[in-house]
């Protein structure tokens, strides 16, 4: 179902992710969280700013453990936690948070 | 009648360039694209068969295709011309048809 | 996990771009990388290709996928293999070939490049040892 902001349309696939990553634009995470009934805060958008640099080097959506673990790396320790990501993003870190992104479903999340 | 023969398989997995070079009259162009670039590197096994088709026809490897596969215009075999999409239509304008060497 | 861990390899022996073998492959074994096995990555003949350097899609409107061989550490895979003598058949060197880093994040240990060339005989020694082979 294609979603609206600020008046534009973007295509999303069948389960939701946006159809061409580079027509993302901040306020598509905004609009895909209202709908989850989520509101954004600084370390949402530090994972979701993550996740677009991580697509921008290796071209891929990472799995959860595998961005669990460059989190930690990147981050600090206490954010690479499954608990951690798991609070912020409640619908799967990776799953979710790579759609609030605008990156494709993650590679390798089962 | 001039033709241009193209080949677009490796040369390591497929005898394509190997019959075509053996097929083409004197003088012939011969394009390497996709798969087939890879015949346009040097020192490779394949260097021999290349350079001794260098004598026969002239030979032309598309740009586009080396640079997605990582290489740059300096690996290439001497006396191999690189060419652009544009470069292509000319080379199939110029002659009188297209054979294809799957 | 009380599953028996098998080895697997996938084998890679074609170039990329040209067909879709060599993006499938590292489709299945990111996907794979979930389940716990202990994984070998071999290249050989054309497969070598896969791993060059450098590597710029943009003139063939094709996806660049030569980056996420770079993330293969991180997805935990940490056995890949290339076989010398399709390099050098090839013109190439080991310098040609992208470095794939693995950190293990429980002893902080950082490997810079688990890309090992080896010779035909360890090729053939892996192959024996390996559970499955799947083929591409």
């Amino acid at each position: 179902m294609p979603i609206v902001v600020d008046g534009k349309t973007f295509e999303t696939d069948e389960e939701g992710y946006l159809a061409n990553i580079n027509d993302w634009v901040p306020g598509v995470a905004g609009v895909m969280a209202k709908e989850d009934d989520l509101e954004l805060t600084d370390e949402h958008w530090d994972i979701i700013n993550f996740l677009r640099e991580y697509y921008e080097e290796y071209q891929i959506a990472p799995a959860v453990r595998v961005l669990t673990k460059a989190v930690g790396k990147k981050l600090g320790k206490d954010k690479g936690t499954s608990k951690y990501l798991y609070g912020l993003f409640p619908y799967g870190p990776s799953k979710q948070a790579c759609r609030y992104a605008g990156l494709p479903k993650p590679t390798g999340c089962v | 009648m001039s033709i241009l023969h193209t080949v677009n398989k490796s040369p390591f997995e497929r005898n394509s360039l190997e019959s075509c070079l053996k097929f083409a009259s004197q003088g012939a162009s011969v394009l390497l694209m996709e798969d087939g670039v890879y015949a346009a590197l040097a020192g490779s096994s394949a260097e021999s068969q290349l350079k001794a088709g260098l004598g026969k026809v002239s030979i032309y490897v598309l740009g586009p295709d080396i640079k997605a596969r990582g290489f740059h215009e300096d690996r290439l075999i001497a006396g191999i011309k690189v060419v652009d999409y544009a470069g292509f239509v000319d080379l199939a304008v110029d002659n009188d048809k297209v054979q294809a060497w799957l | 996990m009380s599953e028996v861990v098998k080895k697997f390899m996938y084998l890679n022996r074609r170039a990329p771009y040209g067909t879709i073998y060599a993006w499938e492959s590292l489709e299945v074994v990111l996907i794979g990388a979930a389940f716990d096995q202990e994984v070998n990555l071999m290249f050989v003949d054309d497969g070598v290709f896969q791993l060059v350097k450098g590597q710029d899609t943009a003139g063939i409107g094709m996806k660049n996928f030569s980056p996420t061989y770079r993330t293969l550490g991180d997805y935990e895979v940490k056995n890949i293999f290339v076989d010398a003598d399709s390099l050098a058949a090839r013109g190439l060197t080991q310098d040609d070939l992208v470095a794939i880093a693995y950190e293990d994040m429980d002893t902080e240990e950082e490997i810079e490049n688990i890309v090992e060339v080896v010779d035909a005989a360890r090729v053939t020694e892996l192959m024996d040892e390996s559970d499955v082979v799947f083929s591409f």
